[in-house]
């Protein structure tokens, strides 16, 4: 059953996820969405928003306040055949159930010797930018990059969201997936229904913006930021490349080769403090693969090493337009 | 302070474990063989049919048609569960297996609890249930492969619906409570059992799963086999009340019971299977028992425990106790006695061949079994893995 549109209809980021839940829905009976308020109230960002009226509270159902509940429940649904969809409201929200996703989650697969799988989908919310409290502005994907046995993913657009979605509770492998919270009101022009066959894979890279002079790699909430910074570069007579990752672990390695054979300069933007982060491991694997054709240093424009800042100041820890030409204008002074 | 857990059976907090009242409706004093363990003065006893004298007490509420051919069955079980254990230790203490868990002393509360499932019912194993395993079917090679290191799970959890054991403690209560959300969406005849110890009990994991199991009243037991010890911390360090008192709390039909009784232990199980089966709340067996070996064979239980509180549960031993039982009933004639002996050597004899048999794990296969889809980056090193390793060919 699909609910395909002939035409293109402009929706929210946040709304295309809810109508990618729903086609997944309707796909699959045995897809179910889990989570704290996910029902009556449709999540505290309206993401599972008349899901439960749809559904039922069967395959839509809230969960108590216990994400290690929310994530180890999942799993024994998975292993009974369902295929569930996590939400954990907030990203600083994660940690308690981090034992259920690392440890177990992660592990069933390679534990069992193959024999069990557990394709759940985790959706976090992720990312600062909306004035929020402390805990509702964290980027902390590079844990999730850092254990075998994840994939870890991070919508940018409307239309990413709608397809990748649908794409991860395909997926037999348990995936951890980013919405980038202060763009769930940025609005595109999607056509609804399942994945068509010749898009891009859930593992894929896409190229945002074409250019020959720098490589912009980036993610989720900056990738706005980085097409924004090649916006105002372009006047300055810049060409930038603004490669958007979409897949985090796995990385797509071809797209950022040929992106990086064509510029010769390559820089990381991401929202999370850069130790340790995924621009080290993107500039470490760019280093080993294409020494002798970079003609700089790979860069990093990310989060400072600290706590996240009050939300007052967040505007000053993000990785913003100006830092990001900056960036730019090192790489380019080499 | 000890005291003041007393429970004097009236308040409603105790109403619904009237099971745990002897019949007289007074809660008896727990005998002092308890003594660092600590399981304190004052609190309940617990169920029990056959006592530690192999006599059957006349007065116990526990329900169930004692015949010689299910004593048979239960001891088989039991004692071909002790050889392996104790052929497996063997093994670890020559160098065989890297770590072993000894159930011994556990053996009437794995046997008799798995006993009442059924074999399409899902059983989520902690890590020492080994008696369970055997029941289910589980070759010995299986069995020991994980302790020999040649895998993290020996068995096809789907061909004995018998869960891979659970080394982070408690996290199975959860997979487990998940696992009968689906059994209940499926309306499906099936009962699950979730084994854990009076350790897990500790674990954030097993209170949200006792918690959530209740509000969406799947159909699940948690067994709690507590043996008192977790590592060397006792039980008195663990809980400050009774471990099925706490799951009452939580809103589940909660049991305490004999563990070394394996009759007693059988009828429990079965009753809140029947119970659960047909649509009340979640169950919760507490099952005192022993563990009479180290929690491992990596520690010396001597340097945290006395040897008198390990001579008094020798006494209490759930084999000794059900044999002296069926002699007394004629139960035990000398020939099946020689057939069972012979039956244990030769598993002892396999669980020795089975353990050198077992075939070293392939690294490759961790690489192709890390994901269902092998993506680029991990196959780009599986592949520089083998070519490296293949240049020492």
């Amino acid at each position: 059953m699909t609910v395909s549109t002939a035409v293109p209809v402009r929706l929210p980021l946040g709304k295309a996820l809810n109508h990618g839940l729903r086609q997944a829905m309707l796909d699959d009976p045995r897809v179910m969405l889990i989570g704290e308020d996910v029902g009556t109230l449709g999540g505290v960002f309206r993401v599972t928003e008349g899901l439960l009226e749809e559904f039922g509270a069967s395959r839509v159902i809230n969960s108590p306040l216990a994400e290690s509940s929310i994530v180890g429940t999942a799993i024994g649904l998975a292993l009974r055949g369902f295929r569930p969809v996590c939400e954990i409201q907030f990203d600083g929200f994660i940690y308690p159930a981090f034992d259920q996703i690392v440890s177990q989650l992660a592990k069933i697969r390679a534990r069992s010797g193959g024999k069990l799988t557990a394709p759940v989908t985790i959706r976090v919310p992720v990312g600062g930018g909306i004035g929020a409290v402390e805990h509702h502005s964290e980027s902390n994907e590079a844990y999730f990059c850092h254990t075998a046995g994840l994939r870890v993913v991070s919508c940018a657009s409307p239309a990413d969201a709608h397809l990748m979605i649908q794409q991860a509770i395909a997926c037999d492998d348990p995936v951890v997936f980013y919405e980038p919270k202060r763009r769930y009101w940025d609005t595109d022009d999607i056509v609804l229904g399942p994945p068509t066959s010749g898009g891009l894979g859930l593992n894929q890279a896409r190229v945002a913006r074409e250019g020959d002079a720098v490589t912009l790699i980036t993610y989720g909430p900056t990738v706005r930021t980085g097409l924004d910074a090649a916006a105002v570069a372009a006047s300055e007579g810049h060409s930038i490349e603004v490669v958007d990752l979409r897949s985090l672990s796995p990385l797509d390695l071809p797209t950022l080769g040929a992106s990086v054979t064509k510029t010769r300069r390559a820089i990381v933007v991401h929202e999370a403090p850069t130790f340790a982060g995924l621009g080290a491991e993107i500039a470490a694997t760019l280093t080993e693969h294409y020494f002798e054709l970079l003609e700089a240093p790979v860069l990093r424009v990310g989060g400072y090493n600290t706590p996240y800042p009050p939300s007052r100041a967040e505007d000053l820890y993000l990785p913003d337009i100006d830092r990001v030409l900056d960036a730019i204008d090192v790489v380019l002074a080499y | 302070m000890l005291q003041a857990t007393r429970r004097d059976g009236t308040s409603g907090h105790q109403q619904s474990l009237g099971d745990h009242r002897h019949k007289d409706g007074a809660l008896v004093e727990t005998a002092t063989v308890f003594s660092r363990s600590g399981t304190r003065t004052g609190w309940p006893e617990p169920l029990r049919l056959l006592r530690p004298d192999g006599t059957i007490d006349p007065g116990s509420p526990v329900r169930l048609e004692v015949t010689g051919e299910l004593c048979r069955q239960l001891y088989r079980d039991m004692l071909l569960a002790r050889r392996l254990d104790q052929e497996a230790y063997n093994l670890q203490r020559q160098g065989e297996l890297g770590l072993w868990l000894s159930c011994q002393g556990q053996e009437a509360a794995q046997v008799g609890s798995i006993r009442a499932t059924r074999e399409t019912d899902w059983v989520f194993p902690s890590y020492r249930e080994h008696a369970v395993g055997l029941v289910r079917g589980l070759s010995p090679g299986e069995l020991l492969s994980q302790w020999r290191g040649c895998s993290h799970s020996g068995w096809d959890p789907t061909k004995y619906n018998l869960h891979m054991y659970s080394l982070v403690l408690g996290t199975q209560a959860l997979h487990a409570t998940g696992y009968a959300m689906g059994v209940r969406a499926e309306r499906a005849d099936e009962v699950v059992l979730a084994y854990l110890g009076d350790g897990a009990t500790s674990q954030g994991d097993v209170s949200e799963a006792l918690n959530w199991a209740v509000i969406a009243n799947v159909p699940i037991i948690f067994f709690c086999q507590n043996n008192q010890w977790a590592i060397s911390t006792p039980v008195s360090a663990q809980t400050g009340t009774p471990l099925h008192q706490r799951a009452a709390g939580f809103g589940l039909d909660a049991t305490y019971v004999d563990g070394n009784d394996v009759l007693a232990v059988y009828a429990v199980t079965r009753d809140q299977a029947d119970r659960v089966r047909s649509g009340g709340v979640p169950g919760f067996v507490e099952a005192l028992t022993y563990r009479m070996a180290g929690h491992s064979t990596s520690d010396d239980p001597r340097r945290y425990r006395d040897a008198a509180e390990v001579e008094a549960w020798q006494l209490r031993d759930p084999l000794t106790r059900l044999l002296a039982y069926m002699e007394a009933q004629d139960w035990a004639d000398p020939r099946w006695g020689d057939q069972l002996r012979d039956e244990a050597d030769q598993l002892a004899a396999d669980t020795r061949a089975a353990c050198f048999a077992l075939p070293p794990p392939l690294l490759e296969d961790t690489f192709r079994n890390t994901l269902v889809t092998e993506t680029g980056p991990l196959r780009a090193e599986r592949e520089r893995f083998t070519a490296y390793r293949e240049s020492f060919l």
